[in-house]
C-alpha cells in the first residue's frame, strides 16, 4: 500500500484499540463481549437454539396435522399432560402454533439472522474496529437472551403458553376466560415481545450509526456492499415499526391487567357480561400489521442482501443493476409501511380502505421485481462457483419468485376474500419470508462460517446434502399447500375431520408432512456440520472465497479492533469482479476480481454503478 | 501493489473516513434515532386515541367541563387554567435547558450546573402538577349515574342550566349496610368501598328537587351535551344501576370510559417519560458538579439529554393539543 495517512482523528478512539490488547477475562471475552464478533456469534447461536424449538415445534402439529387423533409415544414425551394418551390436545396444538410463529418471526428471523449478520459484518464491511456503540450492543443481547428465556419459560406454564396466534388478536388474547393460554402464558409472551423490542431497538440504533459515521475513507454511501445497504436500511425499518408493536402491546397489557377497554367491547363469556365497553379489536389489528408487515421485510432484507454479495462472488460477476438494487431497498422499505391493510381484507375494515391498501400493495412487486430479474440478471453467463451459499441463494431467489407470485393474489383485496385464512396463504408467506429468509440465514453461515470461526470452513458435501434435502423438501411441504388452500382448507384448524368435504384433501397433508419431517432431519445434517466445523473444520485461506470486500483484510484471528494495522482503505466499489482491461487481461493480472482496497489501477476506469 | 496508486478525480468526492458525516457524533445520532422511534409510540397511543374518539364523536366529554380545577380555588370553574401552567412550567424548563447547553458550549460550568438545576426543578413541578390533576380527576366532582347500557347520566339545575353535584341533592335513606366480616368468609380480606350514596338515594332525591334535570352525553348542534326535560329525565332515571364518582380505569363520571383510559395511559406514559428525564437530568447534573464534562472537555451529554428533554416537551404539546384543546 502506498503511504497514505493511516492516522485518522477518531474521537471515539476506535482506531487505536488495534494496537494495544486489553486483557479479557472468560467473562468479558465469551459472555459480556462487547466485541461485535462474538455478539454476533451469540445471536447466531441464541437463534440457532430457537429455531431447533420453533421447527421441532412445527413438526409435531404437521403429524397432528396428517394423523389428526392418532396416538404417538413421541407426543407424550414432549407434550406430557397436554397429550393424553399421546394424542395432541386442541389446546397445545394452538400454543404449538403460536408459538412456533413467534419464534421463527422475530427469534431467528429478525434477531437470529440480521442480529447475526449486521453484527458481524456491518464493522467488517465499512472497514470499523467495532460498532459505535459496543456496550449498547452488548445489552442488546442481552436483552434478546432474557426476551428468548422468558419465551422458552412460558412453554411451562400451567395452563400452558399464548395460544392465540402468533398475531395475538384481542380478545382472544385479552380474555383469560377465553382460552386457557390467554392466562399466564399471554402475560409472559408480551413480556417476552416487550423484552425483545428495547433489544432490537438498541440493536439497530447501532447499526445505523455505525454505518453513517464509522466507515472508512473511500467508503461512500454508494461503495456500499449491498449487504450493508441492507442492514441498514432493516435496522431504519425496525426502529419505524417496533415501537408501534410497543404501543399495541401495552395497551394490550393494559386491558388484560388493569381493566381498560381499549381493545375489548361488549363481550359475554360464559353467561357473564364484562364491564369492558367502546373499545375496537380492529383498531389493535391496525397497530400491530404496522409493524407486522414491515416485519416481513425486517426478515427478507438482510437475507436478501447476504443473496447479493454471495451471488456476485459466486458468479464472478459484478452486481447487475447495484443502484437499482439500492433504489428497490429503500422502495420496499418505504411502501413496506403503507400497505398493512392488506391483511385486515376481511377484519371489518371500510372496503374502500382495501381498495387503496390493494393499490400500494401491488406497488410492492415493482422493487420485488427489480430485485428478482438483477439476481438473474447477475446469474446469466457467470462463472458459477456453486458452492453451499450460493445454492442457498439461488434457492432464495426460486423461492422468493415462487412465493412472491401468490403474494400478488393475496394482495388483490377481491381475490384475497376466496383464499383468506386457508393453507393458500400459510403456502404464500412461508416461501416469501420463510423458507426465503432461511435460506439467505443458512447462504451467510455456509459464506462468512470462516470469518466468524477463524478460518474454519465449513463442510463442503454435507452442505450439498443440506441444501438439496432442504430445497427438495420445502416445496415438497409449500407447494402442495397452495393446493389444499385453493381447495378451501382453513389454516389455524386442529383437525379437519368434522368437514367430510376436506376428507380427500387428507393424502396430500401426510404427503406434506413427511416431507416436513424429512427437511425437519436434514437440518440435523446442518447442525452436525455447523459444530463439527467450530472445533475440526479444515482451515481454508484468509479470503477462501475470492471476494473483494473488506472483511477479508481482516485478521483471520479475532482480535478487538479486527485489524491489526491501520484500517484499509477503499478505492472501489464492491463489485469489481472479472473485471478487464482494453487488452482483455483483468486488471490485476491473474486475479479474477479486484477487492475494495485495491487502488485503481493504471489506466483503469471507475466502474461506472 | 505499491507505486499503482492512481489518484482518480473521484477520490476527492467520497467520504474521506473519521466520522460525523452528518456533523453528529454517533451519540447524538443515537439519540436522534431513538426519539424517532419514541415518537412513533406515542404516535400509536395518539391514532389509537383519534381513533376510539373519532368511534364516539358524538358523545366525547368536554374537556373544558372536566379540567376546571386549580389548587386552592375551590368551588371556582376556572377551565384549562391549571393545565395552561403545567404546560407553561415544562415549556420554560426547555428554555432553562437550552441555556444549559449554550452554556455547556461556553465551557461555563457553574451557570450549566444551574440552569440544570432549574430544568430538573421544572421538570419535577411538572410531575407533581400531573399527580394533582390526576388526583383531581380521579376524585371527580360531581358525581354521575350509569344506566344498564354503560352510559353516564349527569345531573343539571333547571333554573341555573348548572351542573349540580350528587350530593347536593340526593337523601339519606334508612338503611343497614350488612357488613361481611371476617369469620363468614374463608378467604375475605378487606371489603371494597361504595359511593358516598346509593342508585335509590340519588332517584329519591331526583324525585324530591323539581328542578334537577339529566343531562345525556350526548352532544347537540351546538356541541352541548343535550339536557333532558323533566318527564324525560324521570323516564331516564329508571336505567340507572350505578352511582360513579370520579374517574378510575373501568368506569368514568365524566361519560366514555375510552376518554379515562386514554387520558390515563397517555398521560401517564408521558409522565413516565418526564420523570425518566429528571432522572436522567439529575445524574448529568451531578456529573456537570463533579466537573467530568469539564475534564472531558465538552458538555455533549448536556446536548444529549436536552434533545431528550425537548422531545418529552413536544410530546406534550401534541397531547395536551388532543386532550385538552381540541
Amino acid at each position: 500500500m502506498s503511504a497514505t495517512a493511516t492516522a485518522h482523528m477518531d474521537d471515539h478512539a476506535h482506531d487505536d484499540h488495534g494496537h494495544h490488547h486489553h486483557k479479557e477475562t472468560f467473562i468479558t471475552k465469551y459472555i459480556f463481549s462487547q466485541d461485535h464478533k462474538m455478539i454476533s456469534k451469540q445471536y447466531l447461536i441464541t437463534g440457532l437454539i430457537m429455531g431447533f424449538i420453533g421447527i421441532a415445534m412445527s413438526l409435531l402439529f404437521r403429524m397432528q396435522l396428517a394423523w389428526p387423533g392418532k396416538s404417538f409415544p413421541i407426543f407424550e414425551a414432549v407434550l406430557g399432560k397436554w397429550a393424553p394418551d399421546g394424542v395432541m390436545d386442541a389446546d397445545i396444538y394452538l400454543a404449538l402454533v403460536t408459538i412456533h410463529g413467534t419464534i421463527m418471526v422475530f427469534f431467528v428471523l429478525t434477531a437470529g439472522l440480521s442480529g447475526t449478520f449486521s453484527n458481524l459484518l456491518i464493522p467488517l464491511q465499512i472497514g470499523a474496529r467495532d460498532m459505535a456503540s459496543g456496550f449498547l450492543n452488548m445489552v442488546s443481547y442481552w436483552l434478546f437472551f432474557l426476551s428468548s428465556l422468558i419465551m422458552v419459560i412460558s412453554l411451562f406454564v400451567e395452563a400452558g403458553p399464548a395460544s392465540a396466534g402468533w398475531t395475538i388478536y384481542p380478545p382472544l388474547s385479552a380474555l383469560p376466560q377465553a382460552q386457557a393460554g390467554s392466562g399466564a402464558g399471554m402475560t409472559l409472551w408480551l413480556v417476552s415481545m416487550a423484552i425483545f423490542i428495547a433489544s432490537s431497538l438498541l440493536g439497530s440504533l447501532n447499526y445505523v450509526v455505525t454505518v453513517l459515521n464509522l466507515r472508512t475513507k473511500g467508503m461512500s454511501m454508494t461503495r456500499l456492499p449491498l449487504t450493508i445497504w441492507a442492514f441498514f436500511i432493516t435496522a431504519i425499518i425496525g426502529i419505524v415499526s417496533f415501537p408501534v408493536l410497543l404501543s399495541a402491546a401495552l395497551l394490550l397489557i393494559m386491558d388484560r391487567s388493569f381493566g381498560t377497554s381499549f381493545f375489548l367491547s361488549d363481550i359475554f363469556i360464559q353467561g357473564e357480561v364484562l364491564h369492558y365497553q367502546g373499545g375496537s379489536p380492529v383498531l389493535f389489528e391496525h397497530l400491530f400489521w404496522f409493524l407486522g408487515h414491515p416485519e416481513v421485510y425486517i426478515v427478507l432484507l438482510p437475507a436478501l442482501g447476504i443473496t447479493s454479495e454471495v451471488i456476485a462472488t459466486n458468479a464472478r460477476k459484478p452486481i447487475f443493476g447495484y443502484r437499482a438494487m439500492v433504489a428497490s431497498i429503500l422502495a420496499i422499505a418505504f411502501l413496506s409501511t403503507i400497505v398493512w391493510g392488506h391483511h385486515m381484507f376481511v377484519s371489518g375494515m371500510n372496503p374502500f380502505l382495501g381498495s387503496v391498501f390493494t393499490f400500494t400493495t401491488l406497488l410492492i412487486a415493482i422493487p420485488s421485481a427489480v430485485k428478482a430479474f438483477n439476481y438473474i440478471t447477475t446469474l446469466w453467463k457467470g462463472n458459477l462457483q456453486l458452492n453451499p451459499a450460493m445454492l442457498f441463494s439461488i434457492g432464495l431467489v426460486s423461492t422468493f419468485i415462487t412465493g412472491g407470485l401468490t403474494g400478488i393474489i393475496l394482495g388483490d383485496s377481491t381475490l384475497d376474500i376466496n383464499v383468506h385464512d386457508t393453507y393458500f396463504v400459510v403456502a404464500h408467506f412461508h416461501l416469501v419470508m420463510g423458507i426465503s429468509a432461511l435460506y439467505g440465514l443458512f447462504a451467510g453461515v455456509y459464506h462468512w462460517f470462516p470469518k466468524m470461526f477463524q478460518g474454519r470452513m465449513m463442510n463442503k458435501n454435507l452442505g450439498y446434502v443440506h441444501f438439496w434435502i432442504t430445497a427438495i423438501c420445502a416445496y415438497g411441504v409449500f407447494f402442495p399447500m397452495h393446493f389444499i388452500g385453493m381447495a378451501g382448507l382453513p389454516r389455524r384448524y386442529y383437525e379437519n375431520t368434522a368437514f367430510p368435504m376436506f376428507d380427500e384433501l387428507n393424502d396430500v397433508n401426510v404427503v406434506i408432512t413427511i416431507f416436513a419431517l424429512i427437511a425437519g432431519a436434514a437440518q440435523l445434517i446442518f447442525v452436525y456440520n455447523f459444530i463439527s466445523s467450530i472445533f475440526y473444520g479444515k482451515r481454508g485461506p484468509k479470503n477462501p472465497w475470492k471476494s473483494n470486500t473488506l472483511e477479508w483484510t481482516a485478521e483471520m484471528e479475532h482480535i478487538h479492533g479486527n485489524w491489526d494495522g491501520p484500517i484499509p482503505h477503499v478505492h472501489r466499489w464492491a463489485y469489481d469482479y472479472s473485471k478487464t482491461r482494453e487488452d482483455g487481461e483483468y486488471v490485476i493480472p491473474g486475479q479474477d476480481f479486484a477487492p475494495q482496497h485495491i487502488p485503481l489501477q493504471e489506466g483503469e476506469e471507475e466502474a461506472h454503478h | 501493489m505499491e507505486a499503482t496508486v492512481t489518484s482518480t478525480e473521484n477520490e476527492g468526492k467520497v467520504w474521506s473516513g473519521g466520522n460525523k458525516p452528518l456533523a453528529a457524533s454517533y451519540g447524538k445520532m443515537m439519540m436522534w434515532f431513538f426519539i424517532v422511534s419514541d415518537a412513533l409510540t406515542f404516535s400509536g397511543f395518539l391514532v389509537a386515541y383519534g381513533f376510539s374518539r373519532f368511534k364516539f364523536i358524538e358523545s366525547w366529554p368536554i374537556a373544558d367541563e372536566v379540567f376546571t380545577h386549580f389548587p386552592f380555588a375551590h368551588g371556582q370553574e376556572l377551565p384549562m387554567i391549571y393545565v395552561a401552567l403545567m404546560t407553561f412550567i415544562l415549556i420554560m424548563s426547555s428554555v432553562t435547558m437550552v441555556l444549559a447547553v449554550d452554556a455547556g458550549h461556553k465551557m461555563k460550568k457553574t451557570k450549566v450546573a444551574w440552569y440544570m438545576l432549574l430544568t430538573i426543578l421544572g421538570g419535577a413541578m411538572f410531575v407533581g402538577s400531573q399527580a394533582w390533576e390526576w388526583a383531581t380527576f380521579i376524585k371527580g366532582d360531581y358525581g354521575a349515574l350509569e344506566t344498564k347500557g354503560g352510559r353516564i347520566l349527569q345531573f343539571v339545575d333547571q333554573d341555573t342550566g348548572k351542573r349540580v353535584a350528587i350530593a347536593d341533592f340526593a337523601q339519606e335513606l334508612p338503611g343497614e349496610r350488612a357488613h361481611h366480616t371476617r369469620k363468614d368468609g374463608l378467604w375475605f380480606t378487606k371489603e371494597g368501598s361504595l359511593p358516598s350514596y346509593s342508585v335509590n338515594e340519588v332517584v329519591a332525591g331526583f324525585n324530591a328537587h323539581d328542578n334537577i334535570l339529566i343531562r345525556t352525553e350526548f352532544l347537540n348542534e351546538e356541541g352541548e351535551k343535550t339536557v333532558l326535560t323533566r318527564s324525560e329525565s324521570a323516564k331516564k332515571i329508571k336505567d340507572a344501576v350505578l352511582v360513579v364518582e370520579g374517574a378510575n380505569l373501568i368506569r368514568n363520571e365524566y361519560g366514555s370510559r375510552l376518554f379515562a383510559d386514554f387520558f390515563f395511559f397517555i398521560t401517564g406514559f408521558h409522565g413516565f417519560h418526564v420523570f425518566s428525564g429528571v432522572v436522567i437530568n439529575a445524574i448529568i447534573f451531578f456529573n456537570v458538579i463533579l466537573g467530568t464534562y469539564e475534564k472531558r472537555g465538552h458538555y455533549e451529554m448536556v446536548e444529549k439529554v436536552g434533545l431528550y428533554w425537548h422531545f418529552v416537551d413536544l410530546v406534550w404539546v401534541f397531547v395536551f393539543t388532543f386532550f385538552y384543546l381540541v
